[in-house]
């Protein structure tokens, strides 16, 4: 009995010496594959779309080539990478949406997390037709004669009324509430992934077959299926506030960087290098379109864009 | 389903009737339900789940994970406790990943070859290498150590954890009565359910990772253990106990010793487990090789996600034919420490070689691009096969007929059904099949879903798994038939259902969509290819293992060889019947939940938006179903003694 009182004493003793007695905050840590074998590491956040991968593949190849970094990339959806860029787990995210709510926890409020300043692109998200239906039936580009097509746009998936095919429940969307509050016969049906929507898209195209789809640009889609935005009420500062009520299109967002605040500080020439980078819209889709449709891989890419465009990225370097 | 394991003892002679149990049970039943259905009906009617009858988590729910994230930083139990538990973790996965960069890829190679060479001969030692310099030669050479620095440190702690719990339900009966349900209840659930309480509490990476992962795979090591123990022969037991041993002296010399099979058994269960996770944990940030696939899927890159699969199946075969040959050759001897010293010589020289010829990372040009090919081979498959193919149709129209013919009318009727019925269908069901308990668990965790407040979805993805399951048991029986009776032809399958069997479910999910569109049907398609493989498994061996003598008299007797299927081996081999289709349900749940990703819907849709906002009420609710539909659909499909099973890794 008494040996057995022993080893417990002696196991709590070890677990207090091996925890170090002290407080372990868990919301400052890196991810271990970082600085490895004395490199310096950046980790970036790549979400799941493909221009969010072009700037990355960009910043990746820059940071590898030109300043000596390894670069480690992670795919997190948009609102829990702001957690793991607030822990440092992630140390920026090149391209954000907008969320006002995150902004203001960790940027307003902890000072976790600094603004990286523009990334250059502009975008915005809205409902779209293919042109070639858009075309065929003009009106179709107005919300107001969205019923009158129902039935041409009628699956399996969507029971008796329309499909409004809807994308990742990561991204921004009020699209429930707005055929609801603008009374439409239509049934959202999520895809689930980008890239489940993007396959079925195409496939749709592929057989010149009519669709209404929540999607948004910059996006190198486009650029193989020219689609024609589908006009909603027109956006006004506020109407989207209450999320149950939307009834309006949506705002043109000038995309963001994020840094985790103390890479910001202590980054050197990577944090340096990451705040300049900015670019335009159609280098971005540049990039994008080799990657998703040449299928080529992001750093080959960026490779072939960085060699093309030297008076562009000399002005990110520090 | 039920028309394939119907008894088929209801000739008995009439008079017999009112005592046959299946009868007894469903007088009872229906005794029972005459008095509380019209209660129930009178009180609260229609067919969805009485709103008088929910409770809504949403607000409580919302409110602890917003006080998660503003204390996360401050309070003690998260700095004292949490805290040090993610910094163990984010210590040990940096420690072996910067040993394994520092082996370089020569060294780790020739690590692995070694070290298969002493446990299971020269055969897998060659495979083994071969299989790290393909991971290398796909360009995936820091992604593969990323995910076996993770592997490492979340089966050595998954092992001892198991083996902690294993060892007190072994040893105590007490122990052994409270451990038994909680771990039977968590290898049936789906790794999607894991994934967001952790996250909660540590946040996306790899912290949350290990630690999912510990709690998918630490549960077949416990069960294991506790097996091995329990199975010890009694006469050496008590040989050994005669000999004035102490308690202590008898676990560590005799029980332990005499289980070491099923301990083995369960390190290559857990090791597969933690695999299948390692994938399913990119969601939540784990990084590795599971990551690239992930992110392949957002360019719709199936060659891309392929070549990360690749070394994934790669890791899985090597490690589960090791281990699985260090189990079979366990009561050889003659294997000397020399020997194994010779070999960390030899392993530490190539190691020092590699590091001094400057072979620590992969070199550059050294790769293979098999993504292009791939896609080529894909883009074909699907420009011929989605429409318009002459005669049967393309694979777009089967899918909508699959919707609109199966999959709308089954969903609908589920949900038409008054919830009250549904309840006595699942009691009818499971009770036939199980005993009263595990009807009493069925009907509680089907109850539990409408409490939730997530009855039709839940009902939704209940139609999901039943057509799955349908699809999977007529084409697996088919096909396990095929395979008990030509050698040959279960030769050509085994590499296909290993290969399939270790394939990240998250590998099928676009060619799946490119070829059925986005929606239900290709959830259904993904689980009809996961579930496969464990149900041939299982119905061949079921047949193979009937009674050579049963076969032998039956053949003498007469029977053509359709008879013999089905009136000797198909009866007899029923217990493998039913096995296979409940570990059919289990498996094509997990995938089903999965199909969130390409259009599910349902309850998957839930969890995937509650990870991918951050939304824990939503999230953590759809969790909650889908371990309650699971538990249900387990007691309502497991036969009255469950074995040990493998579950798919």
């Amino acid at each position: 009995m008494r040996m057995r009182t022993t080893t417990a004493l002696a196991g709590v003793a070890a677990l207090t010496l091996l925890t170090g007695c002290g407080a372990a905050d868990m919301t400052k840590q890196a991810s271990p594959y970082a600085n490895a074998q004395g490199a310096r590491t950046v980790t970036l956040s790549v979400q799941s779309w493909v221009g969010a991968q072009a700037n990355v593949a960009v910043a990746q190849y820059l940071l590898e080539h030109e300043l000596g970094y390894r670069v480690d990339t992670v795919q997190v959806d948009e609102v829990p990478a702001w957690d793991a860029l607030s822990q440092g787990r992630v140390d920026a995210i090149l391209e954000d949406w907008g969320h006002p709510e995150q902004e203001q926890r960790y940027v307003q409020d902890k000072k976790t997390i600094a603004a990286g300043g523009d990334l250059g692109v502009t975008g915005h998200i809205g409902w779209f037709v293919p042109t070639y239906f858009a075309k065929k039936h003009p009106d179709v580009t107005n919300w107001k004669n969205l019923d009158k097509y129902a039935d041409l746009l009628r699956t399996a998936e969507s029971g008796g009324k329309g499909q409004l095919l809807d994308g990742s429940p990561s991204y921004v969307t009020n699209d429930k509430a707005l055929v609801k509050n603008l009374d439409l016969d239509y049934q959202v049906v999520f895809a689930g992934s980008e890239a489940a929507q993007i396959t079925q898209m195409q496939q749709f195209a592929k057989e010149k077959k009519p669709f209404l789809s929540y999607w948004y640009t910059p996006q190198w889609l486009m650029e193989k299926v020219p689609m024609t935005e589908v006009k909603l009420p027109p956006y006004e500062e506020g109407c989207d506030a209450d999320p149950e009520k939307v009834a309006c299109a949506y705002p043109v967002t000038p995309l963001q960087k994020y840094l985790n605040a103390g890479f910001a500080k202590e980054g050197g020439k990577a944090a340096e290098f990451l705040k300049r980078f900015k670019w335009t819209t159609e280098d971005q889709n540049q990039v994008s379109l080799m990657i998703a449709e040449q299928k080529m891989r992001p750093e080959e890419a960026a490779k072939k864009w960085v060699d093309g465009h030297e008076s562009v990225w000399k002005q990110w370097l520090p | 389903m039920a028309t394939i394991t119907a008894p088929t003892s209801e000739k008995a002679a009439p008079p017999g009737i009112l005592t046959h149990p299946a009868t007894r049970k469903l007088l009872a039943l229906a005794a029972l339900a005459a008095v509380l259905v019209p209660l129930a009906v009178t009180q609260w009617g229609g067919a969805t789940w009485p709103s008088a009858l929910t409770v809504d988590v949403s607000e409580p729910l919302g409110r602890a994970s917003d006080w998660i994230i503003d204390n996360r930083d401050s309070h003690p139990l998260f700095l004292y406790f949490f805290g040090h538990v993610s910094n163990i973790v984010v210590v040990a996965v940096r420690a072996v990943y910067l040993a394994l960069l520092a082996v370089g890829w020569a060294g780790v190679t020739a690590i692995g070859a070694l070290v298969a060479w002493r446990v299971a001969g020269v055969k897998l030692a060659a495979g083994t290498a071969a299989a790290f310099l393909a991971c290398g030669l796909l360009g995936m050479w820091v992604p593969t150590m990323q995910t076996l620095a993770l592997m490492v440190v979340a089966v050595l702690a998954s092992v001892g954890v198991g083996a902690l719990l294993g060892l007190a339900a072994g040893l105590s009966d007490r122990m052994d009565r409270v451990l038994r349900p909680v771990l039977d209840t968590m290898q049936v659930l789906p790794a999607f359910a894991y994934l967001l309480p952790v996250v909660l509490v540590f946040g996306i990476g790899v912290p949350a990772a290990v630690l999912a992962t510990v709690v998918y795979a630490a549960p077949p090591m416990a069960r294991l253990t506790s097996l091995g123990l329990r199975g010890a022969d009694r006469e050496v037991l008590e040989a050994v106990e005669s000999l004035g041993t102490t308690a202590r002296q008898r676990l560590l010399t005799a029980r332990i010793p005499l289980a070491r099979k099923e301990l083995l058994l369960g390190v290559n269960q857990t090791i597969m487990m933690a695999l299948s996770m390692a994938v399913i944990a990119s969601v939540i940030g784990a990084g590795g090789l599971g990551d690239r696939v992930y992110q392949a899927l957002a360019s719709v890159d199936v060659g891309a996600a392929l070549a990360a699969g690749i070394p994934i199946v790669l890791l899985a075969v090597v490690l589960d034919r090791v281990t699985g040959a260090a189990g079979e050759r366990l009561g050889e001897s003659g294997k000397s420490p020399v020997t194994w010293l010779y070999a960390l010589v030899v392993a530490a020289a190539v190691a020092l070689a590699g590091r001094l010829a400057g072979f620590l990372d992969w070199p550059d040009g050294w790769d293979l691009n098999i993504a292009e090919p791939v896609n080529r081979a894909v883009d074909w498959m699907t420009a011929h096969l989605y429409s318009g193919v002459p005669v049967v149709g393309g694979t777009a129209d089967w899918a909508a007929h699959f919707t609109s013919w199966i999959l709308n009318p089954l969903r609908d009727g589920l949900q038409w059904l008054p919830w009250w019925s549904v309840l006595l269908i699942v009691a009818a069901l499971a009770w036939l099949i199980g005993t009263w308990r595990t009807a009493l668990t069925a009907v509680l965790a089907m109850a539990a879903i409408g409490v939730l407040g997530v009855w039709d979805p839940s009902l939704d993805t209940l139609s999901q798994v039943l057509a799955a399951v349908a699809v999977t048991l007529v084409v697996g029986f088919a096909t396990g038939i095929a395979a008990a009776r030509g050698d040959r032809f279960e030769r050509l399958l085994r590499p296909v259902l290993d290969v399939f069997q270790t394939m990240p479910q998250f590998v099928y999910l676009i060619p799946v969509v490119a070829l059925f569109g986005v929606g239900r049907a290709p959830a259904v398609a993904a689980a009809v290819v996961y579930a496969l493989p464990a149900v041939v498994r299982i119905t061949a061996q079921g047949l193979r293992q009937v009674d050579p003598a049963a076969m032998e008299s039956a053949r003498s007797l007469g029977a053509t060889s359709g008879q013999q299927l089905r009136q000797v081996q198909l009866p007899l081999a029923r217990p493998a019947l039913l096995l296979a289709v409940n570990q059919g349900v289990v498996l094509v749940l997990a995938v089903v939940i999965i199909g969130g990703l390409v259009g599910g819907g349902a309850l998957g849709y839930q969890v995937v938006f509650g990870l991918a906002q951050g939304d824990l009420a939503t999230g953590l609710v759809a969790g909650a179903a889908i371990v309650c539909l699971g538990l249900m659909l387990d007691r309502v499909t497991q036969p009255t003694e469950r074995r040990t099973t493998k579950k798919g890794a």
